[in-house]
């Protein structure tokens, strides 16, 4: 570690496991109510835990990408954090808040909640991933605004490189474009075309520059490649991805109301999208390739060069195969949906987090080279287990979508199947998911072990340097700075 | 192609082309707001369709069914229930939901479960007005069928 402020990323990297842990669980519960509609019934309805496992799914990735630029920008600004102080005090704000509202959803009504926290005032809750009371998307723009605040001082102070820049517009666009949240017409179809402004212009647009950004920096570090090859297509990337990203937003637009010209321009632009996320793929192990030095944390760089492809597959590969209006007419709001939101949510955006996990965490824990052998072994075990379970469940969500639109969707009205009726045929798939889902539970729980695994001191460094490997771990911190 | 772009330049394109096409964003939007109000009749909004929507909300219906192809994937698409449940008959769909959401949940064993609301009349009758304006958005003839 260069900067002793960047140590402020532990505490947000040890709460973001935590709460992908709570969110897993109730993965598996609303698995199994896919299946048993009595499971849990009525103490945990299906919506709570729906809402429990997507907050907590944002929440957590949150987390990471604070956690992620608090280590980073110091590092690469080659200045202290501009304010740890502060860090630390949102860290405790937002870990309250966090926590507060999934004991607001699990232990009250929705109704209670929404009465509680004087929603009428100014209505924002009960629309799908901003289920969170008015009072606590305050608190999350107050979060975010002494996080940006705090991030953007530091780059000022400091050295400016692509990836910091990159990263800052990246983060002021998540904490504006979350504004929308608090737009919430009674008027439906203005209140989708918003809601989407937050939804899409996150996951298609900003956060794939705070994704491009914190990749570039662990896949210099574990490569040791030099900076100004990666700057240049950087660049071009995070381009491609907003241009295409923007008005790919019209993909959504489709069947909400807005005009028919939106049925080509969304299907256009968005089949655009999936480019960037290929380039990433090309780049990244253009990099690895070129590496220049041997790099003992070898979980990291599995990490680092399995988010490019798992997001691909889940974001370019799984978003294209539903984007075009023909397609999007049948599969819109199946399980085809929900097969890509998993796929493309783990492929970028969680296995980013853990690859800047697994290459920050050691050096905080005072392991500059990486984990112990045997700890990294736990660890790339959790990697395959979980990513082979997610591409399962993405697989078996895909059949049961399918399987969901043929017996639904394709029949003329009389021959089609019913809702429950078709969901009832197609239980044998949602076992496959939820075994492959108690698989990927697994994974994590080898993944978690693997932070417990090898004597604390012990590290790779301390192991190979034995081994008298000693002139290459010497050249490390001097390539690491550069 | 690599040789010929410059860094400075790939920088260009990030700026310059994310702010051109968040404008064309900017415009297209406000032509779409414009022409909104004649794709969902506007004028036929009425208070209790309003007040649907905030009940629909203060219990996160959308935390299980799908509206218009969107939110959860566990219960019936609501959108065009007016349609399904009603048969485009307004006073039948109004006692339709009243008797739906006074007899949940069914008691049939391992059916996926609908929770009991008790909600008033009222707030029933507004939800109903609610789905009833929704049906007749128009969604660009989604979904393929009634069954959503
Ligand atoms: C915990 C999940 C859950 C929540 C929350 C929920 N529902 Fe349902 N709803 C269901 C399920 C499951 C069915 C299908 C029940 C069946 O067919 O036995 C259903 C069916 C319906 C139907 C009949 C649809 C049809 O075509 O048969 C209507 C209408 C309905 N719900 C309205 C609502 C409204 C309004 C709300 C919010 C106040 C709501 N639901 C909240 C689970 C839920
Ligand atoms: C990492 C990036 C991405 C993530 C995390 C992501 C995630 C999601 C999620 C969660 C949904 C469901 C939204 C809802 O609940 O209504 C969704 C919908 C959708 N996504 Fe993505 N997505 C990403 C990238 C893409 C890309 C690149 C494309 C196109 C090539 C795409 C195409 C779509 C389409 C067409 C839908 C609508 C599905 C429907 O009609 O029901 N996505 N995405
Ligand atoms: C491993 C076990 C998991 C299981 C069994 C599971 C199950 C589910 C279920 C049943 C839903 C609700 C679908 C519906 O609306 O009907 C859901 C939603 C969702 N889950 Fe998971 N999940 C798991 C893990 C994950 C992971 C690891 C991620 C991401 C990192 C994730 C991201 C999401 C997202 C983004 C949604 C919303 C999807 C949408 O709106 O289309 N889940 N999950």
């Amino acid at each position: 570690m260069k900067f002793h402020s960047q140590a402020v990323a532990k505490p947000y990297f040890v709460v973001a496991l935590v709460l992908f842990f709570g969110q897993v669980l109730f993965g598996l519960i609303m698995g199994m109510q896919y299946i048993d509609g009595d499971f849990l019934f009525p103490q945990i309805p299906f919506n709570v835990a729906r809402m429990v496992h997507t907050n907590l799914l944002i929440v957590w990735l949150l987390f990471g990408f604070m956690g992620a630029s608090y280590y980073l920008v110091p590092e690469e600004s080659g200045t202290e954090l501009y304010s740890p102080r502060l860090a630390r005090v949102t860290f405790w704000t937002f870990t309250v808040a966090g926590v507060a509202t999934i004991l607001g959803y699990l232990l009250l009504p929705y109704a209670e909640l929404a009465r509680l926290t004087q929603n009428e005032l100014l209505p924002t809750m009960g629309r799908e991933f901003l289920e969170q009371p008015t009072i606590i998307k305050i608190g999350i723009v107050a979060v975010c605004l002494s996080f940006v605040f705090n991030i953007g001082m530091t780059v000022l102070r400091g050295r400016k490189t692509v990836i910091t820049m990159i990263l800052m517009t990246g983060l002021v666009g998540l904490a504006v474009f979350f504004l929308f949240a608090f737009y919430n017409p009674s008027v439906l179809t203005v209140d989708k075309f918003f809601w989407w402004w937050v939804v899409h212009l996150w996951v298609e647009g900003v956060w794939e520059l705070i994704l491009a950004a914190i990749l570039s920096f662990v896949l210099i570090k574990v490569t040791g490649v030099d900076r100004e090859v990666v700057e240049k297509w950087l660049y071009v990337i995070v381009a491609i991805a907003l241009i295409s990203g923007l008005i790919g937003m019209g993909h959504h637009y489709f069947w909400i109301g807005p005009g028919e010209y939106w049925l080509w321009l969304g299907s256009l632009f968005s089949a655009l999208e999936p480019l960037p996320f290929f380039m990433i793929v090309m780049f990244a192990f253009k990099m690895v390739k070129q590496s220049r030095h041997q790099y003992h944390n070898r979980a990291a760089r599995t990490w680092a060069l399995g988010t490019a492809v798992m997001a691909f597959l889940g974001a370019g590969i799984w978003g294209f195969l539903h984007t075009l209006a023909p397609v999007n007419y049948y599969t819109h709001g199946s399980q085809i949906t929900a097969a890509h939101g998993h796929l493309a949510f783990f492929g970028a955006y969680a296995m980013i987090v853990l690859a800047i996990i697994s290459y920050a965490m050691p050096i905080m824990r005072g392991r500059p080279h990486g984990n112990p052998p045997s700890a990294q072994r736990w660890e790339i075990a959790g990697f395959w287990l979980m990513t082979l379970s997610m591409v399962g469940i993405a697989l078996a969500l895909t059949v049961a979508g399918a399987w969901q639109i043929a017996l639904q969707r394709l029949p003329k009205a009389g021959e089609a199947l019913g809702f429950i009726a078709t969901q009832e045929k197609i239980i044998p798939v949602y076992w496959a998911r939820e075994i492959l889902g108690a698989l990927f539970f697994l994974g994590l729980v080898c993944y978690l072990i693997s932070f417990f695994v090898g004597r604390s001191k012990q590290t790779v460094g301390t192991e190979s340097l034995a081994k008298s490997r000693l002139p290459q771990i010497a050249a490390l911190p001097a390539l690491e700075s550069k | 192609m690599a040789d010929h772009l410059t860094k400075g330049m790939a920088r260009n394109i990030y700026y310059g082309g994310s702010f051109t096409f968040l404008l064309l964003l900017f415009g297209l939007s406000f032509h779409t707001l414009r022409e909104l109000p004649e794709r969902d009749y506007r004028e036929t909004m009425t208070e209790a369709v309003a007040t649907g929507k905030e009940v629909w909300e203060n219990n996160d219906c959308i935390g299980c069914h799908s509206l218009m192809g969107e939110g959860a994937y566990y219960a019936p698409e609501l959108a065009n229930v007016f349609d399904r449940r009603g048969g485009g008959d307004e006073r039948a769909f109004r006692g339709f939901l009243q008797g739906w959401m006074s007899v949940q949940p069914l008691a049939a064993p391992a059916r996926r479960k609908m929770p009991q609301f008790n909600l008033t009349a009222e707030e029933i009758d507004a939800l109903a007005a609610f789905l009833i304006w929704t049906s007749r958005i128009n969604d660009n003839n989604w979904p393929p069928n009634i069954e959503g």
